[in-house]
């Protein structure tokens, strides 16, 4: 009993913040006409409207530049988790600790700081150019993007992969060792697969996050760049367009909802291990 | 010499860590089908002796000889040898199938071949029809089973085994003991166990080795070992034991507690002081009148089989284990066969 006093306030917390919205969300993008809810009528016309090949365009290029900042945050983080499980104890907690010191550090100013790394006069093409190069094109570009979105995700790969590998049995890699396996066949029959939540969990924690974002894209992209997080805030902030805004969330939601029913089904497929869903 | 029947030799094995020694100047030889126990109290260094000849640890000096070859560098995926694990370490993520398919698939068997021969482990460890479980389902001797399944059916020259009935419950211990030395005499595989257990040690093997603070302490048979410790530390290990210091006057004859005893010990040099190891089984109840020595019984225990009775002689406690009760506070006699005075060189402990 005590215990569900406990959690009321969670269940305030949850109506109010998340439940409330997102039935407003809802409400505005089946209906049309003004601002106001109570002359509103119920359509679908947000939704059609989205079918434009240039909105088309805008979620196309998020959902590629989140699956592309997904992949390589994978490929680059794990290779890194695996080498600090890999440490002693001591030496572990030092590099997390490394890793994770930059997070403390407001996420717009990091993305600020890019700025002036990649900039027409920045840190690098002052390099460049002193060197006697032409400067170079850094910003403003799907490239500039997807660096920024690597660069402020990587750690939601590393840290959930990490915590998988340092919990993996060290006697497990020994058995396989004593069955005759080579460190390749260990890894592609015992680590990789019992890492498999860790790389759903990482995978989760960068996609939703790059599939969304307007920041990184407003900032490294330009403020012609658009991507759907881009649009929805168009939307609301500039066009004042809710109903249209809303539709596009909606849309979002049930795309990344759908990207997760599949990377948890790949590993529900295994036993023991248990995903979002 | 024999060299050739040996299978592995343990060269001069000494291992550090951080300047710490675990293992001081192992020599050990295995012979062929010899099922040997490596039995010593924890940290004595037995799991590491097991472990470098696995190849999981290199030693810090030494060699280890397998069948004439030095493999002292040769990793574990290359050896011969295969492990059962304490934890048994059996894959989760894989059925029992799986698991013990593991080392023949890393071979590239063929697939009919294979599933012969699992099939085959699974007979022997009495798990047919246990295929397709997973290893959460089992219990933990049905786990135990599936882990000595998964390194046999490699057919490895030698199986390590390192603890492998820690986790099981008594009955399930005692049962398993008799079915992994039948399983051995089976198979006909060298196995090296490793164990804390004294009684275990004594059941199932051919060869106990004792070890205590990273050195051997005496090897050789169960009966030897039980019966003839060679110190203090292993008479004190091997089941319960008396040990008084004494000296030793000539060949078969001792002085201890005041008495002067006939004994079957020679090859000590005059006057030497020694310990005396005696079973509190080999101590003989009488009547005071016919007792060489003499005592007042301080307790008694009653211990199923027998009593286990604790007795005064004004200097020490003897510990006797008898079928006869004799209440508190009485006085008895007690005598020792002359092939029961154990004789032993006395060390002197830091």
């Amino acid at each position: 009993m005590k215990m569900k006093a406990l959690s009321y306030p969670y269940i305030v917390w949850i109506a109010i913040f998340i439940v409330v919205p997102l039935v407003l969300v809802f409400l505005y993008a089946i209906t049309a006409n003004g601002g106001n809810l109570t002359d509103a009528r119920v359509t679908l016309d947000n939704f059609r409207k989205f079918m434009d090949p240039k909105y088309l365009d805008v979620l196309w290029i998020s959902v590629k530049l989140a699956l592309q900042s997904t992949v390589i945050t994978l490929v680059v983080g794990y290779p890194i988790a695996m080498i600090i499980a890999k440490e002693k104890p001591s030496k572990r907690n030092i590099m997390i600790f490394l890793f994770v010191i930059p997070m403390w550090m407001n996420f717009l100013l990091r993305t600020y700081a890019w700025l002036t790394l990649l900039g027409k006069n920045g840190v690098i093409n002052f390099i460049v150019t002193s060197l006697g190069f032409k400067p170079l094109d850094l910003l403003y570009h799907d490239g500039a993007v997807l660096l920024g979105m690597v660069y402020n995700f990587l750690p939601f790969m590393v840290l959930p992969i990490y915590s998988v590998l340092v919990k993996i049995d060290k006697s497990l890699i020994e058995a396989a060792e004593d069955l005759g396996a080579n460190k390749f066949q260990i890894f592609t029959k015992i680590t990789m697969p019992l890492s498999i939540p860790g790389v759903i969990t990482g995978i989760t924690m960068v996609f939703m996050p790059a599939v969304s974002t307007f920041v990184i894209s407003r900032l490294l992209g330009g403020g012609q760049y658009m991507l759907i997080g881009n649009l929805i805030e168009q939307q609301f902030l500039w066009v004042g367009d809710w109903h249209f805004g809303s539709a596009i969330s909606i849309i979002m939601m049930i795309f990344i909802l759908i990207t997760m029913a599949l990377t948890s089904k790949f590993d529900s497929e295994k036993e023991g291990s248990r995903g979002l869903w | 010499m024999m060299e050739n029947n040996y299978i592995i030799d343990l060269k001069s094995i000494s291992k550090e860590y951080d300047g710490v020694r675990v293992l001081d100047n192992i020599n050990l030889y295995v012979r062929k089908n010899e099922f040997i126990t490596l039995l010593g109290p924890s940290g004595c260094g037995k799991t590491t002796t097991l472990r470098i000849i696995g190849g999981f640890e290199q030693p810090t000096e030494g060699r280890v000889i397998f069948e004439g070859k030095d493999i002292t560098n040769v990793p574990p995926y290359k050896r011969q040898i295969n492990t059962v694990f304490q934890k048994y370490a059996l894959f989760p993520h894989m059925n029992v199938f799986e698991n013990i398919a593991f080392g023949l698939k890393i071979k590239k068997l063929p697939k009919n071949e294979i599933e012969k021969r699992v099939k085959e482990m699974l007979r022997l460890v009495n798990l047919q029809g246990f295929e397709n479980r997973s290893i959460q389902s089992l219990s933990g001797g049905q786990q135990q089973r599936v882990a000595i399944a998964r390194a046999l059916v490699n057919e490895p020259k030698v199986l390590l085994l390192d603890e492998p009935l820690g986790a099981l419950d008594l009955k399930l211990r005692k049962e398993m003991q008799t079915e992994l030395k039948n399983m051995q005499q089976r198979v006909g595989i060298t196995f090296i166990y490793v164990t804390h257990d004294q009684e275990e040690a004594l059941t199932m093997s051919d060869t106990v080795v004792v070890m205590d603070k990273g050195v051997i302490q005496q090897i050789g048979t169960p009966e030897d070992i039980y019966n003839e410790p060679k110190n203090a530390f292993v008479a004190k290990f091997i089941g319960e034991s008396n040990i008084i210091d004494g000296i030793m006057h000539e060949d078969f004859v001792v002085e201890f507690a005041g008495e002067v005893f006939k004994c079957i010990d020679k090859g000590f040099s005059k006057k030497e002081t020694i310990e005396v190891v005696i079973r509190p089984e080999d101590l003989e109840i009488t009547i005071p009148e016919e007792g060489k020595l003499k005592g007042i019984v301080k307790s008694v225990t009653f211990k199923g089989v027998h009593y286990e009775i604790i007795v005064n002689d004004g200097n020490r406690d003897w510990k006797i284990h008898s079928t006869i009760m004799k209440p508190v506070g009485t006085e008895i006699g007690m005598n020792i066969a002359p092939e029961n005075i154990h004789v032993m060189k006395k060390v002197n402990e830091k």
